[in-house]
């Protein structure tokens, strides 16, 4: 038979009249789990913000034709050398060419596909940017720009105009940041790109375009679909690439998979094209818990001392709660909901202090050139970590105030009242 | 006469620093309303004695009967039971919780026993302490008080659940003779008004003597 209300009021007045132990040891609990908190919601922020620069700007499946050279080379064709061991030197790509070939239908189908949330056409150019004698390398991306706007977040990285705007200028071009750095052009002003074959075109700069990845921002510039073909004089279905964005990414691979074999292209997933950047965030998120677990440890050690401190100064009274009737289990109950309380307090104070930091944290400005989206550091307030923080509380003051109060479970009444 | 606290042949080995018999073939018994001590001289085995009476004590062979159950044997659990309802117990550093207030002292082993609401303890907890003439003290800090008056406390927390038997380890030892004599005449009222049994262990000789008998005790022997 457990008095739960004995027990709690003498836990609780213990805890009072060593309010200064208390208060210490919730301390080191709220210390542990609020920077926990801090750490982990802004670690899994910055993993977020870091993970969506990257991946927004991947579609969940990129269709496109891949310059390969032939699986079976024509020597395979002949009958008299089947049993033969062939070498062919010097192999070269097969000739194809760099568009789609049957671009429009398959665009279509997977606009009628029920797991498509949309595809856009692209197509890609190689050209030159002039700037008086100096030609700068680089890439034109003819884009359905409001398709475009709609399935990716390209409308965050256009950091002057919008993407309406492009739409409405049928030689318009939304400029690399980094190229208009470099040949100091700004908006309203005019840039002039030359094919590979040699025709140069004069477009209109309608905005300027900032990924925060400096490589793509110093060769790369978007321009209408239409605006692209017409410079490299090709017909209207001539598209080299295919972005599909689907409901569900899970479905990615398995969908690619399908679609490379059904149109005979090369069909990438976005798992696939972005393996290294799971690896990258599942090493930092291992990092924070290390840490945050760490410190709950050290908090842990903190309690564990404070209650072992506690029940060596309490000695006499378990003594006397014993001799007048209460039993070892009473008294391991009454140390343990002492650790139990100060784990929850302290848990709860953390969790505030820890929401607290994180929302600071939030409001600190945080401007960088890469990031053009960013203004203030990123924080992921995922209730699951509050959760998991106040469960750890728990946990950690559980086991750090089972083994001094199994001790004064086991104390032996008659040897503390003789020994004095 | 019934007893309310009978042993029988009981045995005891201190096994540290080395082996020692200390209680050796203990045989007696406790009447109802009886008000016994015991004396002997310092390791004679009477404390000893008094903890295994006391049932905190469990490491000794032969049997102890309290009221005419068997206790012997029986799981820490029961015993710490036994030991709330059934045994008042004094100490000699009177041994009260200093951080509680005298009244909370008292009312403690009654919550524990569980068997009454809070105010009938609470009553019953003022009864006890006006009995001993220290009511005024019930809301004072138990570290705040003096010793005589701590140990007047101390027997009322051993009352608060009307237990069957009073057991004291030198409960005066400590005091001086004007709170010798008052504590002794408590648990004279006591044993008269309300047939109280009482044990008490003792150095105190003019204490002992007016007591109902003496238990002289002897290296780990009773002396007839």
């Amino acid at each position: 038979m457990i008095n739960w209300r004995v027990i709690l009021n003498i836990a609780k007045t213990h805890l009072l009249t060593k309010m200064k132990s208390t208060v210490t040891a919730s301390l080191g609990v709220t210390f542990g789990i609020g920077a926990y908190i801090t750490l982990i919601s802004f670690m899994t922020g910055l993993n977020e913000m870091l993970d969506s620069l990257i991946l927004n700007q991947t579609p969940h499946i990129h269709i496109y034709n891949e310059i390969e050279p032939s699986d079976k080379q024509p020597i395979a064709l002949y009958q008299e050398f089947e049993d033969a061991f062939n070498v062919v030197n010097s192999i070269k790509p097969k000739q194809s060419q760099k568009k789609i070939h049957n671009g429009l239908p398959i665009l279509n189908y997977l606009k009628k596909d029920k797991k498509v949330y949309g595809a856009t056409p692209q197509l890609r150019a190689q050209i030159f940017y002039l700037s008086g004698s100096i030609e700068l390398g680089g890439n034109l991306v003819g884009v359905d720009i409001m398709e475009e706007a709609r399935l990716s977040n390209i409308g965050d990285y256009i950091v002057e105009g919008t993407p309406q705007d492009l739409k409405n200028s049928e030689n318009g071009i939304l400029l690399g940041a980094g190229l208009a750095k470099k040949m100091s052009l700004k908006e309203g002003d005019r840039v002039q790109v030359s094919t590979i074959k040699g025709d140069v075109f004069p477009l209109k700069i309608v905005g300027i375009y900032q990924s925060g990845i400096a490589d793509i921002d110093n060769i790369q510039s978007y321009a209408n679909l239409k605006t692209v073909q017409r410079i490299l004089g090709e017909a209207q279905n001539y598209v080299t690439d295919i972005n599909v964005k689907l409901y569900d990414i899970n479905e990615a691979t398995a969908m690619a998979s399908s679609l490379g074999k059904q149109f005979q292209v090369k069909a990438t997933s976005i798992n696939e094209a972005n393996a290294q950047f799971e690896t990258g965030s599942n090493i930092r998120n291992l990092i924070t818990y290390a840490v945050s677990i760490t410190l709950l440890i050290v908090a842990g050690f903190g309690i564990y001392n404070i209650l072992n401190m506690l029940i060596y100064e309490k000695m006499k009274d378990i003594a006397i709660l014993k001799a007048t009737g209460f039993s070892g289990n009473d008294v391991q109950l009454i140390f343990m909901s002492q650790a139990m309380i100060i784990g929850a307090l302290g848990g709860i104070l953390g969790l505030i202090v820890g929401f607290v930091l994180s929302k600071l944290i939030d409001n600190v400005a945080f401007q960088t050139e890469a990031l053009p989206t960013i203004t203030t550091y990123p924080i992921n307030y995922n209730i699951w970590y509050y959760v998991i923080g106040f469960s750890f509380a728990l946990i950690s003051t559980f086991v750090a105030g089972w083994l001094p109060s199994n001790k004064a479970r086991r104390i032996d009444p008659v040897r503390i009242i003789r020994g004095t | 006469m019934e007893f309310v606290l009978e042993t029988k042949n009981i045995n005891k080995y201190f096994e540290k620093p080395v082996k020692f018999h200390v209680l050796k073939d203990i045989s007696f018994g406790i009447k109802k309303g009886e008000f016994a001590s015991i004396m002997g001289k310092s390791g004679s085995g009477k404390s000893t004695l008094l903890y295994i009476l006391s049932t905190m004590d469990t490491d000794y062979t032969g049997e102890l009967y309290l009221n005419n159950e068997l206790i012997t044997g029986q799981k820490h659990n029961k015993l710490s039971q036994i030991r709330n309802k059934n045994i008042g117990f004094v100490f000699q550093f009177h041994y009260l919780l200093s951080e509680f207030s005298v009244l909370e002292n008292v009312m403690l082993p009654a919550k524990k026993l569980a068997e009454k609401s809070l105010a009938e303890i609470e009553h019953d907890a003022m009864e006890k302490l006006r009995m001993l003439d220290i009511e005024k003290l019930a809301h004072q800090r138990a570290s705040r008080i003096s010793g005589g008056e701590k140990q007047r406390v101390a027997i009322a927390r051993a009352l608060i659940n009307n237990p069957a038997i009073l057991m004291g380890d030198e409960p005066t030892g400590n005091l001086d003779s004007h709170n010798s004599e008052n504590v002794f005449s408590i648990f004279k009222r006591l044993k008269e008004e309300e047939g109280l049994s009482l044990l008490i262990v003792t150095h105190d000789e003019d204490f002992a003597k007016r007591t109902d008998r003496i238990i002289q005790m002897e290296d780990g022997r009773i002396l007839d």
